[in-house]
């Protein structure tokens, strides 16, 4: 139930300005992935091309390969919304649909589809997915009522629990805690700790501390100047990027001299 | 300054049990305050003086109301200035200002409420809403007019034809303006196309309703001779009105959307027209919808496009695609310009004003609708 991806010489552009520049990556599958760096060098940027969100802004492209499971998503006749199915992704501020209910916010990528799904299945559905968020035993009275009456970090769980109900490959999330307090971000924490007996999990964090905590392996971004393109500086297990980094710019990132 | 006098004071009271304790010293923050009484004692104070000022130049109601109210804001804003500071003083002025121009604004929709209502509500009875003037001659006006018995006709078919036309022109502009505004937000994306029909919707706000008549008299000659008068005509007129006031309070409520939204969408693998059909759009709805209403609102009086396009007719007549039809607007004009007995005009004036009520009230009645749409469709808030 998870696919690894391979990035091979990737470059991302804006129109004409090329945001990130020459990225190759092997994300392992199982496993948790952070990418960090200072703001602006693309991390976000990049993390979007990962399942083609990044053209549905005007003017975004790519050239260069991502493969998952060596399928380049990029190949011409491959339909986006098909990728998007395989790799879900939650934002950075929680965005439950508004006109929907907890239950519906949670079907929603059965519902809008216009899937046909019988009741119990739903119903099944509902409570495995918002299980696997850890947000069941705090809604389950509450099926039917808005997703917008939840706290901030309820209704990121919602928006996690709405993502796994598609049953991605892979799971990207962008500050998925940046929003939240210290307590929703434990809880998300630990639910990116289960998450990935089951799925590829790949989390950008400004929160150093945070990819300490729950990644298995630490790519760090920078970037030279404004204007200039961000580039992939180091990628080895979070470990050796925090304990005994090879690059000078990553030491002087995770132990805070800059940044 | 204060500290120092707080710190001495208890030691003050300590040493000299018997003194009397130090009256409290001033608020060093506070200023001159007028009292609760001043407003309404400057305001009594105006209209006495107001009263006296108008009767040199012989008393009127509208003079005395602009005496007062002058004296009243200057008055205020003197005095507050000299006990309260200047600050203060250029606070009341403004205030007391933003209250007469909302006054003033309230005039005129009082005075045609209370007109229309004075000389409307006298000729609304059951006969009036439920018959036609099919078959009311001058000589039944007379009859009432020198023996008394009871205005006939009524506008049953003029209400009819409103609610017909402008359910037409309804169903014709709701999904032309809602797809165009659509595609403007979603998939125009500013475009060389998109500037373009932005462009021409603009100069589609700004037709004269007639020229919007004639148009729609012109087109329908080209396919059915020089004499096609209908209510369809009529609803073709009025939904070249409602399109452009359909497409921008459209376009607006789908701006508002946030893009996070359509973002979820897309990342849940649901394809675009599916989110926009089903996300952004129900999201929007209730501002879609109180839109909708406000461009029936504005329609719904039309009277030129009305009588190039429909003609004018006195029987009931609910076929929209023949014959000629009235609209309310079409028979205050026709009552007023052309009485049904040219010598007795009352009851004719009479039905004119009880025909202006129920298109006010009718507007009245959209435009609750679309505050109890909008309440209706909001996204749903609470725990």
């Amino acid at each position: 139930m998870s696919k690894r991806i391979d990035v091979k010489d990737l470059n991302v552009y804006y129109t004409n300005f090329l945001a990130v520049e020459d990225v190759s990556i092997e994300i392992e599958a199982k496993s948790v992935t952070a990418f960090i760096g200072p703001s602006g060098c693309g991390k976000s940027t990049f993390l979007r091309t990962l399942n083609r969100m990044h053209e549905v802004i005007p003017g975004g492209r790519v050239e260069g390969e991502v493969l998952l499971d060596g399928d380049n998503l990029y190949e011409s006749g491959v339909d986006p919304v098909t990728v998007r199915s395989q790799i879900g992704m939650v934002f950075q501020r929680p965005n439950p649909f508004p006109t929907m209910s907890i239950k519906d916010n949670v079907l929603a990528g059965v519902k809008l589809n216009n899937k046909k799904i019988s009741r119990s299945d739903a119903d099944a559905l509902v409570e495995k997915s918002l299980r696997g968020a850890n947000l069941w035993n705090e809604v389950k009275d509450r099926l039917d009522k808005p997703g917008s009456g939840l706290s901030g970090g309820q209704q990121q769980r919602l928006c996690i629990a709405r993502t796994i109900a598609v049953k991605p490959q892979v799971i990207l999330m962008d500050e998925p805690c940046s929003a939240l307090d210290p307590i929703s971000t434990l809880a998300i924490e630990d639910l990116i700790n289960e998450l990935k007996n089951e799925f590829t999990v790949v989390i950008v964090t400004h929160n150093m501390q945070q990819a300490a905590r729950v990644s298995d392996k630490t790519a760090f971004f920078n970037i030279a100047g404004t204007g200039k393109p961000g580039k992939l500086i180091e990628y080895a297990d979070t470990t050796t990027i925090f304990s005994n980094p090879g690059v000078k710019a990553t030491e002087d990132y995770v132990s805070g001299r800059f940044g | 300054m204060n500290a120092v006098t707080a710190n001495k004071l208890p030691n003050d009271s300590r040493q000299q049990p018997g003194k009397p304790p130090v009256a409290r010293k001033r608020n060093s923050l506070s200023k001159g305050l007028l009292p609760r009484w001043a407003a309404p004692g400057i305001a009594v104070g105006s209209l006495i003086l107001g009263a006296a000022a108008s009767t040199l130049g012989g008393f009127s109601v509208a003079s005395f109301a602009i005496y007062a109210a002058v004296i009243f804001v200057v008055a205020s804003a003197i005095i507050t200035t000299l006990v309260e500071g200047p600050r203060r003083g250029r606070n009341a002025l403004a205030t007391h200002l933003v209250y007469a121009a909302f006054l003033l604004a309230l005039i005129p929709l009082a005075s045609v409420l209370f007109t229309v209502l004075q000389k409307g509500l006298p000729g609304i009875n059951t006969h009036f809403l439920f018959h036609s003037m099919n078959g009311i001659t001058g000589a039944a006006d007379n009859a009432s007019v020198e023996d008394g018995t009871p205005v006939l006709g009524g506008a049953y078919h003029a209400v009819l034809g409103t609610l017909l036309i402008t359910l037409w022109s309804t169903l014709i502009s709701v999904p032309v303006g809602m797809l165009t505004a659509i595609y403007l937000v979603e998939y125009g994306k500013n475009g060389p196309l998109a500037r373009g029909i932005t462009f021409f919707v603009d100069v589609m706000t700004g037709i004269p309703s007639i020229v919007a008549g004639l148009f729609a008299t012109a087109l329908f000659a080209v396919i059915m001779g020089p004499t096609a008068r209908m209510g369809i005509v009529a609803a073709v007129a009025l939904s070249v009105l409602m399109i452009p006031t359909v497409v921008r309070s459209t376009e607006e409520m789908l701006k508002i959307v946030p893009n996070e939204l359509r973002e979820a969408a897309y990342a849940l693998g649901v394809r675009k027209w599916r989110t926009i059909a089903k996300v952004v759009i129900p999201t929007a709805i209730s501002g879609i919808a109180s839109g909708v209403t406000l461009a029936i609102a504005r329609v719904i009086g039309e009277t030129a496009p009305i009588l190039v396009t429909a003609g004018l007719a006195n029987n009931i007549n609910v076929n929209v695609f023949g014959n000629w039809m009235a609209t309310l607007p079409t028979f205050i004009y026709y009552q007023i310009l052309t009485p049904t007995s040219p010598t007795n005009v009352d009851p004719s004036i009479q039905r004119a004003w009880a025909a202006a009520l129920l298109l006010i009230a009718m507007v009245m009645v959209l435009n609750l609708g679309a505050r109890l749409i909008a309440g209706l469709f909001a996204p749903k808030k609470g725990r």
